[in-house]
C-alpha cells in the first residue's frame, strides 16, 4: 500500500469540515499565532527547525529542552507557595504548616506600605497593614516570622521585595547575625526587579534610573560577597497578568533583563560572576502548549542573549532558572471551586515546559487571600503533579512534537521582532518611561475583556455554562482587623526602646552613601542591624533620590 | 445629580497602595469607548485628591478599583473625603476582590453599585447610564450589586 501524501490527507481533511463543521473558521494561540489544522515534519521544517541547533540535549546550549541533564528525576522542582499575612506571628504559623506538609521553600509576600517604604503608622498606609502580605518593620519583625525556623534550615527564602529589595537583603543578612546562621549556610532569593513595577506591579519608589542603580547595589553586593544568593529575579509574570501575551511577555522580560545586566557590567562586573545568579518569573495561564512552547523560547533565547550579545562564556550565566506562577486572571468569582482544576492544568504546563519553581494559586484567591485549606489544596496539587502522573519520570516529553517545537520556534521569532522595536525605543528603560509596554498591555487586557463580552472567548462558569441556581460557596479568608493596632503598637514600642543615637547615625552614614553614589548594602545592614525601619530607609533614600508619582489624565 | 447632560463623566480611580491597575485600565477604557468622558487617576493615589478632582470635573459618577482587601478602609476615606467638600451625592461604584459578606458593610458606607469579579464593562455601562438618566435614584438604592447577568 502506498502511504498516504499531505495532499491526500488535506482532501480527507476538507470533505470531514465539508460534514462535520467546524467550530471556528480561524484558530488562534492566546498571543494570535494562528494555529494550522496539523503541525507535521513539513510544518517543522518551514518554521526553519534545526534540531541540533535549536534543542540539543537537556542540560546543554541553548537549554531549549531544560537546564538539567536529568531534570525532575533528580529531583521535583521548588514548591514555593506565596503566603504571608497579617502580623508576623501569623506569618510564622503558617510558614511552619506549609513547612509541616512538605513545602520545599519558603515566600515571603509582604504588605503593600512594607513593599512601598511606609511605616504601618503612616495614613497612606491605612487598611492596608498585613492585608496582601505580612506588615514589616524592622528587623523585630523578622525575628518573630522567622522564630523556631533557622534560616538553614529551608531550601531557600524568597520575597517580593522591589523597591526595597536592597533593604530585604540587609534585613535577611541581620537576621542571619541574631540566629547565628551563616549566610553561606542560606539562599536568599530577591524579586527586586524593580522596572517592572512601572509597568505592572505599581510598588516603586524612586524615580527609575535611582531605583535601577539601587537594584545594581544589590546585584553587586552579592556578587562579591555572597555569591550563592540570587539577588534578582527578573519577572515577566506581573506583566502577563496585567494583560500581556505570551510573546510580549517573553519579550519585555529580556529586554528588561538587558537593561539589569548592561547595569551590572557597567559597574563593572564580569557578566559570568553574576548572570548564574539571575532568574526570571514567568506566569503561566491557560493556554496549554503554548505556555510549554513559551519556557522553552524563553530559555533558548536567554540562552543566546547571554552568549552572543553578553559574551558569557560559563554556561551557568547561559540557564535561565525559572520561576513560575500561575495566573490570577484565568481565574472566575462564579464557581470558584473550578478554580483548582484551572491551577491543576496551569501548573501540569509549567512542568511540562521545564520550570525549576512553581508556586500553585489558592483557588479563592480571586475573592481574598487564601484559606488554610485553600492554600493546602494548592500544595497538595503539586505533590499530585509530581507523585501520581509521571510527568516528572521523563525529561522534557514534549520535545520533538510537531505542534510544540513549532509554537516555540513561532514564540521565539514574533518575541526577537518585539525586542527589536524596544530596542529602537532606547530599551526597556526609554520604552517604559515612554508607556510604549503600558499601551500594549492595556490594550491587550481590554481586547481580552471585549472577547469575554462577544462570548468569543469562553470562559465556564461565567459566560457560559452559567448556573445561577445552585451557587458554589466556599469559605473566604477572615482578616484579623485588629491586627494594624497591633502592629503599629509594636512599632512604637520598638521607637521607644531602641538605642536613637545608633539609628541616627546609622541612617545618617545611608544618606551619605547614597548622596556620594556609593553601593549602599553595607549601610543598609548597619541600619538593619540597629533597628531602624524600612520607612526610615526609605526616607532617607527618597530625600536624595526624590520619589515617583502617577499623575491623573482624560482618557 | 447631572442629568441634563448627555454624555456621562467618570472617574475612575485607584486608592491607597493597590498597584493592580488592569481592572481599572480595562473599565476606564471600556466606558471611554461606549461614548463616555473618563478620568483615569492612576495608581496610588490619596482620597482626598480623587474627592477633589472628582468635584472639580463635575464627575457624574466616581468608580474605585481595589484589588488588595482594602475596599472598606478605601470607601471610608472617600466618603469622608466627599463629606467635607459636600459631595457625599456624587455616586461611587466599587470594583474588583471584593468578598460577598462584605457588601453590607460598603453599602452602608455608602457604596452604591458594587461589581465583583467576572463583571462586564456593559453592565457597568448601563449602572451609569442609568445614574445620569436620572432613572435610577442614586442615594438610596441598596440592591445594586451586579452579578454577572
Amino acid at each position: 500500500m502506498i502511504p498516504m501524501t499531505r495532499v491526500e490527507w488535506e482532501q480527507q481533511l476538507a470533505s470531514d469540515y465539508n460534514r462535520r463543521g467546524r467550530r471556528k473558521t480561524d484558530y488562534y494561540s492566546d498571543s494570535k499565532i494562528g494555529l494550522a489544522d496539523l503541525y507535521d515534519e513539513e510544518s517543522l521544517k518551514s518554521s526553519g527547525f534545526d534540531a541540533q541547533r535549536d534543542l540539543g540535549f537537556p542540560g546543554t546550549f541553548p537549554y531549549t529542552r531544560g537546564i538539567y541533564p536529568s531534570m525532575y528525576r533528580s529531583d521535583f522542582w521548588i514548591m514555593g507557595q506565596y503566603s504571608g499575612f497579617g502580623n508576623p506571628e501569623a506569618t510564622n504559623e503558617r510558614f511552619k504548616f506549609l513547612l509541616s506538609q512538605g513545602q520545599t521553600a519558603l515566600a515571603l509576600a509582604l504588605d503593600l506600605p512594607t513593599q512601598l517604604g511606609l511605616e504601618s503608622d503612616q495614613e497612606l498606609a491605612d487598611g492596608e497593614v498585613g492585608k496582601a502580605g505580612v506588615a514589616i518593620n524592622s528587623l523585630q519583625d523578622m525575628e518573630a516570622i522567622f522564630a523556631g525556623i533557622p534560616l538553614d534550615k529551608v531550601r531557600q527564602v524568597f520575597t517580593t521585595a522591589n523597591a526595597i529589595g536592597p533593604i530585604m537583603l540587609a534585613l535577611f543578612l541581620a537576621l542571619g547575625e541574631k540566629q547565628g546562621v551563616d549566610p553561606s549556610r542560606f539562599t536568599i532569593v530577591l524579586q527586586n526587579d524593580i522596572l517592572k513595577e512601572y509597568v505592572a506591579r505599581g510598588t516603586y519608589i524612586f524615580p527609575p534610573t535611582p531605583s535601577l542603580k539601587f537594584t545594581a547595589d544589590a546585584v553587586e553586593y552579592c556578587t562579591r560577597h555572597l555569591p550563592h544568593f540570587k539577588p534578582l529575579v527578573i519577572c515577566g509574570s506581573h506583566m502577563r497578568q496585567g494583560g500581556a501575551s505570551a510573546v510580549q511577555e517573553v519579550a519585555f522580560t529580556l529586554a528588561n533583563a538587558q537593561a539589569y545586566i548592561d547595569e551590572a557590567v557597567g559597574r563593572g562586573l564580569d557578566v559570568d560572576d553574576f548572570a548564574p545568579s539571575l532568574e526570571c518569573q514567568l506566569s503561566v495561564p491557560m493556554n496549554l502548549f503554548e505556555e510549554v512552547a513559551k519556557y522553552r523560547a524563553f530559555r533558548r533565547m536567554w540562552a543566546r542573549l547571554l552568549k552572543d550579545r553578553y559574551g558569557a562564556k560559563n554556561p551557568e550565566s547561559m540557564k535561565c532558572f525559572i520561576r513560575v506562577y500561575t495566573t490570577g486572571y484565568t481565574m472566575t468569582a462564579q464557581q470558584p471551586l473550578n478554580n483548582i482544576v484551572r491551577v491543576a492544568i496551569e501548573a501540569l504546563a509549567a512542568i511540562l515546559g521545564g520550570a525549576q519553581s512553581l508556586s500553585a494559586n489558592a483557588m479563592d484567591e480571586v475573592l481574598s487571600i487564601p484559606t488554610r485549606e485553600a492554600a493546602q489544596v494548592a500544595l497538595m496539587t503539586q505533590h499530585i503533579l509530581a507523585n501520581e502522573t509521571g510527568i516528572a519520570d521523563v525529561v522534557d516529553p514534549l520535545g520533538g512534537s510537531y505542534y510544540i517545537e513549532s509554537m516555540t520556534n513561532a514564540i521565539e521569532a514574533s518575541a526577537l521582532e518585539l525586542m527589536q522595536q524596544i530596542a529602537d525605543k532606547g530599551g526597556a528603560q526609554k520604552a517604559i518611561e515612554a508607556g510604549f509596554y503600558q499601551e500594549i498591555i492595556r490594550r491587550n487586557a481590554g481586547e481580552y475583556q471585549k472577547e469575554i463580552e462577544k462570548g468569543e472567548r469562553v470562559i465556564v462558569g461565567l459566560n457560559r455554562f452559567v448556573d445561577d441556581k445552585h451557587k458554589m460557596k466556599i469559605e473566604s479568608f477572615k482578616a484579623d482587623e485588629g491586627v494594624q493596632e497591633r502592629i503599629i503598637q509594636k512599632l512604637r514600642a520598638l521607637k521607644a526602646g531602641r538605642d536613637k543615637e545608633k539609628v541616627r547615625g546609622c541612617l545618617c552614614a545611608l544618606e551619605q552613601d547614597a548622596r556620594l553614589g556609593k553601593n549602599t548594602v553595607a549601610a543598609l545592614i548597619d541600619c538593619a542591624r540597629a533597628y531602624a525601619t524600612i520607612g526610615e530607609m526609605c526616607q532617607v533614600l527618597g530625600n536624595v533620590w526624590g520619589t515617583y508619582k502617577e499623575g491623573a489624565a482624560w482618557l | 445629580m447631572k442629568s441634563s447632560r448627555r454624555i456621562p463623566r467618570v472617574l475612575i480611580a485607584k486608592i491607597g497602595l493597590d498597584g493592580h491597575n488592569r481592572g481599572a485600565q480595562v473599565v476606564a477604557y471600556g466606558l471611554r469607548d461606549a461614548g463616555m468622558e473618563v478620568i483615569y487617576t492612576g495608581i496610588r493615589q490619596a482620597a482626598a485628591g480623587v474627592a477633589k478632582t472628582a468635584v472639580e470635573e463635575d464627575v457624574d459618577v466616581i468608580g474605585i478599583s481595589s484589588m488588595v482587601g482594602a475596599h472598606l478602609a478605601v470607601m471610608k476615606r472617600l466618603k469622608k473625603e466627599l463629606e467635607a467638600l459636600n459631595a457625599a451625592d456624587i455616586p461611587v461604584m466599587m470594583g474588583g476582590i471584593i468578598p460577598e459578606e462584605d457588601y453590607d458593610a460598603l453599602r452602608e458606607l455608602g457604596a452604591d453599585a458594587i461589581f465583583p469579579p467576572g463583571s462586564e464593562v456593559k453592565g457597568i455601562v448601563q449602572y451609569i447610564r442609568g445614574v445620569t438618566d436620572g432613572l435610577m435614584d442614586s442615594g438610596s438604592s441598596g440592591n445594586l450589586v451586579r452579578q454577572q447577568d
